[in-house]
């Protein structure tokens, strides 16, 4: 099922901002994970757990490391369920 | 060179009856009980429906984010340290010359459970990343470490129901070998949930006083039935005494001593001889040079259990012998319940108020005061202490036969 960009955007602002306590405003395509949003890599674990939960998308381990930025994350989760 | 003394210099507490030092004190001096019926479906199920919570719960003191990368007893380890640090005044210290010794007697037991629930419910998946630092027994200590950037060591104590004395011991010796400037330590516990609970139960440690959950920890009464679960945390702030004077350090009064040792007698039950007590006063007593004569007041181990109030009366009492009469003891976990490795270290902040303000905490729920008792109990209302220099007592002991016995000192 096709998933659009927005959405995936809108719904991984609730995720980041639930586990990092980053507010959503803040959080933007650009933004970087670790350097911004103070995401460690406990913490990346939970937000790609609640992303493949809530858009229904696998995303494995060795592709974790090459989502850099929010951007890259929603990039990956649209392709992934296309 | 004359051996470094130690003084208190901050003071945190999350406890069942207030949210800080300041409100716990002033519930102890009232004599309000901590201990309420637990709502949880999960409680009616068990022999024993009701513990002391704290009185207010973490979510009211921390920001969201934090609450859930942190156990409960980690939460409270960093409650009670904020509010020490704070208290001291936030000393500017190389991070070298701090250290923290934070101890738990059972660790993150509430998280291991909650997350075995979902491995067995959702699967390996969906187990939380952050599992292992949350179940730790070191946790409480390593992220008060963490916060502070503590560099001289962190360290965690784990002797059951002794753990947050032995803990602030630990901080003593770690101060006296100039390993360090100042140590953050105490002692926190968060096991209010079925599992351990029922463990207790099964051993007959609990009360089931269920009609009257808040007589139900009586420590010294005829009828005590077993002690009441309780959770939180208690934080000192010590220091070196020249470097708290240096600083113009608020000083509350000075740690002076220890005495450690252990029973090898049972697994659980206190030796009825307590000869083990008697020997960690009389180290303790050694260690701060001080005498009998010194001592006015004594916060009791006593738990509520029939077998150990008793044998730790009576251990006081051989060891104290004549002078045990001039000593007034106070068992605040009729008020506070039980928090195991928390205990030491919450009934050692309320030494420290004890020997500010003079006046020792009473011990509530004494309908009929057990004739087998033959120490001076405080009941009822706080009394006063005698001006001038007095020292207290703090003793522990925990499952497995550790004895520790503190000693407090005006200044």
């Amino acid at each position: 099922m096709a998933l659009a960009p927005a959405d995936v955007l809108a719904g991984l602002k609730e995720i980041v901002e639930e586990v990092a306590g980053i507010p959503a405003a803040s959080i933007e395509l650009d933004k970087n994970f670790t350097e911004d949003l103070e995401v460690d890599s406990l913490s990346m674990v939970e937000v790609v757990v609640a992303a493949e939960e809530r858009f229904g998308v696998k995303i494995p381990d060795e592709a974790v490391t090459d989502l850099v930025t929010v951007g890259d994350a929603v990039n990956f989760i649209v392709n992934a369920a296309k | 060179m004359s051996r470094r003394r130690v003084v208190v210099t901050g003071l945190g507490a999350t406890t069942p009856i207030g949210g800080d030092v300041t409100t716990s004190w002033s519930a102890l001096l009232a004599g309000t009980s901590g201990v309420r019926n637990l709502t949880e479906e999960w409680a009616q199920t068990l022999p024993v429906h009701f513990a002391a919570r704290v009185a207010v719960e973490p979510s009211e003191q921390m920001e969201r984010v934090e609450l859930r990368r942190l156990d409960r007893s980690e939460q409270f380890a960093i409650i009670a340290s904020r509010e020490a640090w704070k208290d001291s005044g936030s000393p500017d210290i190389d991070k070298e010359r701090l250290g923290v010794v934070i101890a738990s007697g059972i660790g993150g037991v509430t998280t291991l459970l909650d997350q075995y629930d979902i491995l067995r419910e959702k699967g390996a998946r969906l187990v939380s990343p952050h599992t292992v630092p949350m179940l730790m027994p070191n946790g409480p200590a390593a992220n008060v470490g963490l916060e502070l950037q503590a560099r001289a060591g962190v360290h965690t104590p784990v002797s059951a129901c002794a753990s947050g004395a032995e803990a602030i011991g630990y901080a003593l010796e770690m101060i006296r070998n100039n390993r360090a400037d100042i140590v953050v330590s105490g002692g926190v516990e968060a096991a209010i949930h079925a599992m351990p609970m029922s463990g207790f139960a099964a051993m007959k440690a609990l009360s089931t006083r269920n009609d009257e959950p808040q007589r139900a920890s009586r420590p010294y009464d005829l009828n005590r039935d077993g002690f009441v679960l309780g959770e939180g945390g208690g934080i000192l702030v010590l220091e070196e005494y020249e470097h708290a004077v240096a600083r113009g350090a608020k000083i509350y009064c000075e740690i002076a001593g220890q005495g450690l040792t252990s029973d090898g007698y049972h697994i659980a039950a206190p030796d009825p001889d307590g000869v083990g007590v008697q020997r960690a006063v009389k180290f303790a007593l050694r260690d701060s040079g001080l005498t009998t004569k010194d001592i006015v007041h004594l916060n009791a181990h006593a738990t509520s259990t029939p077998a150990g109030d008793v044998a730790e009366a009576n251990a006081l009492r051989a060891a104290l012998g004549a002078d045990a009469d001039h000593v007034a003891v106070s068992a605040t976990k009729s008020m506070t319940g039980h928090l195991l490795g928390g205990a030491g270290a919450i009934e050692s902040v309320f030494i420290v108020k004890t020997l500010q303000d003079r006046l020792a905490p009473p011990t509530i729920n004494i309908d009929d005061l057990d004739p087998a008792v033959t120490v001076d109990v405080v009941r009822d209302k706080p009394r006063g202490l005698p001006g001038g220099d007095i020292a207290a007592l703090n003793d522990s002991f925990g499952f497995g036969g550790h004895n520790v016995v503190l000693v407090f000192k005006s200044i």
